[in-house]
């Protein structure tokens, strides 16, 4: 897996080490005053503790594998820009038949993948296939379920039938990352068109990228880009602080930020993300399938209090499960705010005047247990007794998701435009608003973005005036980074990461 | 004498083998869980969680699983991981370039500062240092190990940035000067620690030395003293220290996860956890069966070792405290 780049960071080291030790040298090199030029062919090295489980999406690979490749190494039809808008990019063309059912695309002209085999249409039905198939762990595989056939009548041209009308589909596209039909080996291997090529992979240490030469695209400002992986948040902001990482992906805890934040050789960068903070009812079962209930338990908890006690001064109050950055956000924050005696007039109405108890299923990973501990301090003022229950992120998943064996519970939801979760009446927490089902459904196949964006508001009203769940805040997205460092993204939408504008001071 | 000694031994060091590995298999499965679920994320639907039950191989029946993974065993073949779906033996072997390294680092390093140590503390323990070491190593046992290490990474590497905080280089040994940087604050943190209880153990060992009437018969036939202590004294008193240094090494290899996750080495003990986490069968499985063997094949070379130094031990199984 060696290559030239890897070549030179080797080369650069045994000079360093000739003089010091090599990690001295990453130490003043970090330190470095930003300057008005860059390196272009700095080696830009990250910090995450998101390391991917495995190199392919459609294997389960978790969100590590869509901060590290999307946009990096693999590229898709279509691309979600930092501001959450849908950019062409393998596809240069776009054209939609009258009745909206027959995409035709027409490819981006010259790209090669990084065995130097070229891209075809053959390639994208491929790739698109690998997420459609049985076999697929894919989480986007049902937003793809319209597609009924994929054409490829000629090299540079796909066309995709649809069974219904599908206006979100070049965004669901953007998911799906083009791969060579050659390509073996996908779960620890690649074969991409990104700007980047994958260098080396070393497990639970780091993941390197080295910049292709034949991308067709916009050459990247720097030269390589390492991820390294930590366990630890507090092994991450020291590496940051000494220099062996020049930016953090994602800060997971607000009292590390006081160290960067006053001092001059760091940049602390809040953008915005799309990971809320849930108490999922199971809206199936009594008390919670009574909305008086839910929109008690909604007026009792104090989510401004809980924010501020987990994040400080960063993160955004949220009133229903779209956050700003969804073409469909409504500021609901109104509906059911803090309010803790109209809360105990509620539970009297629904029935409940002297409340009543509840099980929490709790992840064992932060934030959950503290807000888990903040709900039932909250709850017990209104007479409802939580009773909290430790699980393991994978138990949620036997207990929660699939079986549906809960009361209530804590979860964090981290994608994107996931609105639609609500309709469907399968889903884990199990609400089921005909009306919203319906409007889900006619938002995806509306013919405008227009149409699309009143008929999701107007069901993402209908889901917080129905309380369905008890949506307690959005996360912040905080990026630091060494002032030499600039040009990362800010927002980390469905936790990507795009790094070829990154620039390192020369 | 020795030899049907090692035959015995070794037939043990077998039965405990087999036993151990089917003990993990059970274990592992009363786990609540399931593989195949780290594979999944919100939005998967039945379907799928299903495809991955099957992908995992943790629909089938338990018997049928447990034919699967000795079967393998016999043929030393660990299967893929269930989550990175590569051999697991590979990525075994490439933690161990971390972790052995980090182990035996520690304990040498422990071996040389207790020793001198200990004996000093005893055969000075009315002086004040022979008093002092004795108390300061009482401390550190009470000291817990990744206290040090957050200590050791504020000092040497945030403040006087003389060594990295933490992390392996991406190309390992390749980087020989880089690999061993990074890996001087997790030995010292691990040495300081074990140092700490090797030091009692050889001071007590020493103390009884000192009070043995076969070292006052040496003295008596006209040996100095330091001559009486380095003929017979240490032969003598390393037989209970051979077998504590077995022991410690052992919990080393696998205590090294605490060290591991401080300072954010890719170890075994880190891939064990997330295996756990994870439900990654064929990954713990693996590892633990081989730190099991390490274990083992440890205390084994410790009996085998005491027996070379005692040949009075030779008719004993197990070890001799």
């Amino acid at each position: 897996m060696s290559n030239l780049r890897g070549g030179e960071i080797l080369g650069k080291g045994m000079k360093a080490a000739a003089m010091a030790t090599a990690m001295m040298l990453v130490t003043l090199a970090g330190g470095q005053a930003a300057a008005a030029d860059f390196d272009p062919d700095a080696t830009i090295n990250i910090g995450s503790l998101y390391e991917p489980q495995n190199l392919d999406n459609t294997a389960g690979a978790g969100q590590g594998l869509n901060e590290a490749f999307n946009g990096n190494v693999y590229e898709a039809l279509f691309s979600l820009a930092d501001d959450g808008t849908v950019q062409p990019a393998l596809a240069k063309d776009t054209k939609i038949s009258e009745d909206g059912l027959t995409y035709t695309f027409a490819l981006q002209p010259g790209v090669t993948f990084h065995s130097g085999k070229a891209l075809t249409s053959k390639d994208v039905k491929f790739s698109i296939e690998r997420v459609t198939s049985a076999d697929s762990k894919s989480s986007r595989k049902n937003s793809l379920k319209p597609i009924t056939s994929i054409e490829t009548p000629d090299d540079s041209t796909v066309v995709i039938k649809l069974s219904s009308r599908s206006i979100s589909l070049p965004y669901n596209l953007s998911y799906v990352s083009i791969v060579s039909e050659t390509a073996k080996d996908l779960t620890s291997k690649e074969d991409g068109t990104g700007p980047y090529k994958l260098a080396s992979w070393r497990r639970g240490s780091a993941l390197a990228l080295a910049r292709f030469d034949g991308y067709w695209g916009a050459k990247p400002s720097n030269g390589d880009v390492v991820f390294h992986y930590f366990t630890e948040a507090t092994a991450l902001n020291n590496a940051l602080l000494t220099g062996a990482v020049d930016i953090i992906t994602s800060v997971q805890s607000p009292d590390s930020l006081a160290q960067f934040k006053d001092n001059k050789d760091f940049t602390v960068a809040e953008g915005k993300s799309t990971t809320k903070l849930l108490l999922a009812y199971n809206d199936r079962v009594a008390p919670f399938d009574n909305v008086k209930v839910r929109k008690a338990l909604a007026r009792a908890v104090d989510d401004a209090k809980l924010l501020k006690a987990v994040w400080g001064d960063y993160g955004t109050l949220i009133g229903s499960f779209v956050p700003p950055t969804d073409p469909w956000y409504v500021d609901l924050t109104k509906t059911d705010a803090y309010d803790p005696e109209s809360a105990k007039a509620l539970l009297k109405e629904a029935g409940y005047p002297d409340g009543f108890s509840f099980t929490l299923d709790t992840p064992n990973y932060d934030p959950h247990p503290i807000a888990a501990q903040f709900l039932q301090s909250e709850l017990a003022k209104v007479g409802v007794k939580v009773k909290i229950n430790i699980i393991t992120a994978n138990e949620w998943y036997t207990k929660v998701y699939k079986a549906h064996d809960f009361q209530a519970t804590l979860q964090e939801h981290v994608n994107h435009r996931d609105i639609v979760f609500y309709g469907n009446p399968d889903f884990y927490w199990g609400y089921n608003n005909p009306e919203v089902v319906d409007l889900i459904k006619q938002a995806e196949a509306s013919t405008t973005t227009d149409e699309q964006t009143a008929k999701l508001k107007k069901a993402n009203e209908i889901i917080a005036e129905d309380a369905a769940s008890n949506w307690l805040y959005l996360y912040p997205q905080i990026v630091v980074s060494a002032k030499s460092v600039t040009g990362y993204p800010l927002n980390g939408l469905n936790a990507q990461f795009y790094v070829s504008g990154i620039k390192k001071a020369d | 004498m020795i030899f049907s000694y090692v035959l015995r031994r070794l037939i043990i060091l077998a039965v405990s083998i087999l036993v151990a590995s089917a003990v993990l298999f059970l274990l592992l499965r009363l786990l609540p869980g399931d593989p195949a679920n780290a594979l999944v994320s919100i939005g998967a639907d039945p379907e799928q969680i299903e495809a991955a039950r099957r992908q995992v191989g943790s629909d089938l029946p338990l018997p049928q699983q447990f034919i699967q993974f000795a079967g393998g065993l016999m043929r030393f073949d660990f299967g893929n991981s269930f989550i990175s779906r590569t051999p697991v033996l590979p990525e075994i072997g490439a933690r161990l370039s971390v972790t052995v390294p980090l182990t035996l680092g520690a304990f040498l390093l422990a071996v040389v500062l207790a020793v001198p140590l200990g004996i000093i503390a005893a055969v000075r323990k009315a002086r004040w240092y022979g008093g002092l070491i004795a108390v300061v190593s009482q401390l550190g046992i009470a000291v817990p190990v990744f206290w040090i290490g957050i200590l050791l990474v504020t000092l040497f590497a945030v403040q006087l940035r003389l060594l990295p905080s933490g992390g392996f280089p991406a190309r390992g040994w390749q980087r020989p000067e880089a690999a061993i940087t990074a890996l001087i604050l997790p030995i010292v943190t691990v040495a300081l620690v074990m140092a700490a209880s090797l030091i009692r153990y050889v001071r007590a060992a020493t103390l009884d030395v000192l009070g043995s009437d076969y070292l006052r018969t040496a003295r008596a036939l006209g040996a100095s003293f330091s001559e009486a202590l380095v003929r017979h004294g240490i032969r003598n008193g390393a037989v209970p220290v051979i077998s504590i240094l077995g022991i410690e090494l052992a919990s080393t290899l696998l205590g090294a996860v605490v060290v591991e996750r401080v300072f954010s080495l890719p170890g075994l003990g880190s891939m064990l956890l997330l295996g756990i986490e994870q439900r990654d069968y064929p990954t713990v499985q693996a590892v633990l069966f081989i730190s099991t063997l390490l274990v083992l094949l440890v205390g084994f070379a410790a009996d085998i070792l005491q027996r070379l130094v005692d040949p009075r031990l030779r008719g004993v199984i197990g070890s001799r405290p």
